[in-house]
């Protein structure tokens, strides 16, 4: 079937990229099916869960609702750009020891959000943790140990 | 160790904290689910769905969607017509509609197309022409209904001569002297309740890709939690000898029960590749996974118990209507499940149980955590906690003066073993310091317990057979690493780490050098599915099987090597050592070197079955059988706004007796993330559909995850688990279930606190703001708006007025 593809510009995990889809292409498509990031997750298909959230220019975005070309000369982090080659995020880190992935499925997302949460706030409270994590819905962990893990990356990173 | 009870300091891995082995994978984005893998030339699949709640299908004409640039190929039911079914009494599924559709969503046809947008134009252009059936949406209309099956009147044939074709399953069972245990009882509580439906909604959608080679093999990848079950009916239904068929299962993200049977997407994908030639992908839309369903069942309940003023049970009825949707799925064991697992943890000296279970045109019920037995549940400890109120009892003492005990078998006949189930009340009777808060908070806020059980594996598999249930094969080497071939499934609840800690316990070697291989028919063994909390128990003891088989192996060659005694051989945190000689001691690959020169290559094989001695001799004792019970106690704490019916569950204290903990950290995981989901079912889920004043009648309600009111990180209680190990006699190193007993009494015991912070019964899910706000106008009109009072209290004032 003829559907207009375009040639969208994307800066992703500090890398700039030209990548050919679909006009009517969101970002987690361009992610996912384009340049075959398939780190990010898609949960729905409309903006309800969450699972699909990267960053762009820093803030928790849902990528399956945002037209590729919006995403144009922005800087966008997925998880695969959370770690370092030394070593990964200490959320990601925490996350492992305090078994706050149980499928893993709404991890990346949530990944996103929480280190957009301590990038602006490196103490935030409990009940600021359920608020930044509010728009990412988690099906496996009753969210409990993905609170002590945030916590304890947030006490890692003040303690550096 | 043997003959006492092994402490958590005879081991070495088990029972610590301990990451999982694909946590970093995950949490990196590096794990690989079904829909990230791509495969060269693959082909995008779609599948039409009937727009109809029950109709029959005339024709279906595919030719416009075979003539579009871009389609591969076009199936419709014609191309598979065997019919299939989980549970093999019941196959009355096709893999599409053949010539009924039965509910809004049924496949019908399905195409492979280049990408998504072709597929979508695709289907477009297929025609079916249907002639409208009556539909029945409501179970007691699809019982009353009279008629014949032609004519529309049954959603399906019937299954036995005289019965309506609208009913799946009738079970009804007795035990005990039930006339005696109503003439015995002093107090009585009659109460009836419902169970709304809910869904699964794991955050993964279902998908599946096929491939057939050139050769005549088929290779489905699929989200599914059983690749066993889907590896035999997808050769049944494709008609391909078993061993041409290979199923792999990537990592799941999340299943809940709802990805525990095959769908039509796993059986299109085959199909559509064989036609044409190219593997092909289908993935749900969030829509369709509420179509597919296969959630929890709505229940009509109807409750009679009776109990002794000292508060002993003696009699216990039962009537329950199940509302099955479309097809039978599970629903044969649903039905024996909504009462054969209420017989624990209270001893129940004469019980009857009457469930059936109808059809009815809307997405097919099936098991949801806690299977057949949330339900019940939840109706029996309000009535228990009714009774208590009426016998001035606490709650918590009629619980334990009900308390079955270990080493004993239920009124149905089911064998229990280990119960801690009074350590899991006395857990959270002091950590929610009830004693002092029962009763005695503000208005306005409450305080509820309630208990359960649940089995750890259903002892006996779906189809019937004697070989084992699970299966593992180990297999060590020269560079010390341990590769561990495994059945199981893992659905995220930790099954493949569980195997890499039985493996690194039992050779001594460091987590890291254990390799778990996984989901894939081709080379692991039979294991039956993640599904009934079976996993951690039998593939557990498989695992155990086949370590130390190959154990003793090393233990003989590294004895012979010091000429001393195998027994004497301890392999633990990187060394083969002989406690009683500190000369004696080797690192753990020196041992492996040893025993691969003396044996060759090493490699062994484990299995387990169940034992076959621990259900009921009648017919349906089998159902319900587990070689061991789980039991688990919760209190929660409400807050009841009085002016709006607004419920808020503040925490919830979960104690669970899981016999060992493997993993602290995991069971704690399965502990929180079940209470979440009862908290969720008793305050906000409803899987419910449209009626004709409302829309069109059989439309889902809200088929998306903003409208389907899953809880927030903003919504869910704080959660605090108290893990308690009874060390079951059967299970691998004493461990039973986690995954799903602690979601049960999330329900009740938020209802049993609802009553204690405003003194009114919800008896029907979920606790909605306008239901529990006419529940108070109700209370309110009859001035009886209060806080219950605390027997105590009442007792005394009885005392009073008595002098
Ligand atoms: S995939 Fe669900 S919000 Fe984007
Ligand atoms: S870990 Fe499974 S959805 Fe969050």
């Amino acid at each position: 079937m003829s559907h207009t593809t375009e040639v969208v510009r994307l800066h992703v995990n500090g890398d700039s990229v030209e990548v050919g889809v679909p006009a009517h292409f969101t970002l987690v498509e361009a992610l996912r099916y384009g340049l075959g990031l398939t780190g990010t997750k898609q949960g729905c298909d409309k903006g309800d869960c969450g699972a699909c959230t990267v960053l762009v220019d820093g803030r928790p975005t849902l990528s399956c609702i945002l037209p590729v070309q919006e995403a144009e000369d922005r800087q966008v982090t997925t998880v695969e750009g959370l770690a370092t080659p030394e070593a990964v995020h200490p959320l990601q880190d925490e996350f492992d020891r305090h078994g706050a992935a149980q499928c893993g499925f709404c991890t990346p997302g949530i990944l996103c959000s929480a280190a957009a949460l301590l990038d602006g706030n490196p103490e935030p409270t409990r009940d600021e943790i359920r608020e930044a994590l509010s728009g990412n819905l988690c099906r496996c962990t009753g969210y409990t140990k993905i609170f002590v893990a945030v916590e304890a990356a947030a006490a890692r990173r003040r303690g550096r | 160790m043997s003959g006492k009870r092994p402490s958590r300091d005879d081991f070495a891995v088990i029972g610590r904290p301990q990451r999982k082995i694909d946590g970093l994978a995950k949490s990196t984005g590096r794990a690989a689910y079904t829909d990230d893998i791509v495969l060269p030339g693959m082909l995008h699949g779609k599948i039409l769905r009937s727009p109809h709640p029950h109709a029959r299908i005339r024709s279906i004409d595919t030719a416009g969607a075979e003539a579009l640039p871009g389609v591969h190929a076009v199936v419709t039911g014609a191309d598979f017509p065997t019919p299939y079914g989980i549970i093999p009494w019941t196959p009355d599924e096709t893999a599409l509609a053949v010539d009924r559709v039965r509910y809004i969503g049924d496949g019908v046809a399905a195409v492979a197309a280049v990408d998504e947008d072709t597929a979508l134009e695709a289907l477009r252009r297929i025609e079916v022409d249907y002639e409208i059936l009556p539909a029945v949406f409501d179970p007691h209309d699809a019982l009353a209904a009279e008629g014949n099956y032609e004519a529309g009147d049954y959603i399906h044939p019937p299954k036995r001569e005289g019965w309506n074709g609208n009913i799946t399953k009738k079970v009804h069972l007795e035990f005990g002297d039930l006339d005696a245990g109503w003439k015995a009882g002093e107090i009585e509580v009659e109460a009836e309740y419902y169970f709304e439906g809910t869904t699964h909604a794991a955050i993964e959608p279902h998908c599946a890709i096929g491939r057939f080679d050139g050769d005549g093999r088929l290779t489905v990848w699929s989200s599914t939690q059983v690749p066993h079950y889907l590896h035999r009916e997808l050769a049944r239904v494709l008609g391909l000898h078993p061993a041409e068929v290979r199923v792999i299962q990537p990592p799941v993200g999340g299943a809940f029960g709802g990805k525990s049977e095959p769908f039509d997407l796993e059986f299109c994908v085959a199909a559509l590749s064989r036609k044409a030639g190219r593997p092909v992908k289908i993935l749900y839309t969030r829509e369709e996974v509420f179509y597919a369903h296969r959630g929890r069942h709505p229940f009509h309940m109807w409750y009679r118990t009776a109990m002794t003023r000292d508060g002993m049970l003696t009699g216990v009825d039962a009537r329950i209507v199940l509302d099955g949707g479309a097809y039978a799925s599970f629903g044969l064991v649903t039905t024996y499940y909504s009462g054969q697992l209420l017989t624990a943890p209270y001893a129940l000296p004469a019980y009857r149980f009457d469930s059936v279970r109808a059809y009815t045109n809307k997405p097919a019920c099936g098991p949801k955590r806690g299977h057949g037995s949330v339900q019940p549940r939840f109706a029996f400890e309000v009535q228990l906690d009714k009774l208590a109120e009426l016998g001035d009892i606490d709650p918590i003492e009629l619980r334990r003066r009900n308390f079955i005990g270990a080493n004993t078998r239920t009124v149905n006949e089911l064998r229990v073993t280990s119960n801690g189930f009074l350590e899991c009340l006395e857990a959270v009777e002091g950590a929610s310091g009830w004693k002092e808060r029962w009763r005695r908070l503000p208005f306005g806020r409450g305080l509820g317990v309630a208990g359960s059980t649940y089995i750890s594996g259903t002892n006996y598999p779906i189809y019937p057979n004697d070989m084992p249930q699970s299966g593992i094969q180990v297999q060590i080497d020269r560079s010390g690493r341990v590769a561990v071939f495994s059945g199981g499934s893992e659905i995220g609840q930790g099954t493949d780490s569980a195997m890499a800690y039985i493996a690194a316990e039992e050779f001594g070697v460091p987590l890291e050098h254990v390799r778990v291989y996984r989901g894939d028919t081709d080379f692991t063994p039979v294991d039956l599915g993640a599904y009934s909390s079976r996993v951690t128990f039998m593939l557990g003891n498989a695992c155990i099987d086949a370590c130390r088989k190959l154990k003793r192996r090393i233990q003989e060659a590294v004895a012979e090597h010091w000429e001393g005694e195998p027994e004497a051989v301890v392999l633990r945190e990187g060394r083969a050592f002989d406690p009683s000689d500190p000369e004696r001691s080797l690192p753990i690959r020196h041992a492996f070197q040893i025993a691969e020169t003396r044996w060759g290559t090493l490699g062994e094989t484990g299995s387990y079955n169940t034992p076959k001695d621990v259900h009921g001799q009648y017919r349906g004792g089998t159902i319900g059988a587990s070689p061991a019970y789980s039991f688990t106690a919760h209190i929660a704490e409400v807050e009841v706004d009085p002016e709006t019916g607004i419920v808020t569950v503040d925490r919830i204290w979960v104690a669970h007796d899981c016999g060992r903990a493997l993993n602290p950290v995991l069971v704690e995981g399965q502990m929180e993330g079940s209470a979440y989901m009862g908290f969720a079912e008793a305050l906000m889920e409803e899987h419910v559909f449209k009626d004709a004043d409302h829309g069109r009648a059989g439309l889902h309600n809200a088929p998306s995850l903003l409208d389907y009111r899953l809880p927030t990180s903003v919504d869910t209680p704080e959660l605090e688990s108290l893990i308690i190990e009874s060390v079951d006699p059967e299970g691998p190193y004493g461990a039973k279930e986690a995954g799903e007993g602690p979601l049960h009494p999330s329900i009740p015991a938020i209802a049993n606190a609802i009553h204690d912070a405003v003194g009114v019964r919800v008896d029907r899910l979920p606790f909605s703001p306008p239901r529990v706000w006419r529940a108070l106008e109700k209370a309110r009109e009859a001035g009886a708006l209060a806080k219950p009072a605390h027997p105590a209290d009442r007792l005394s004032s009885r005392t009073e007025v008595g002098a």
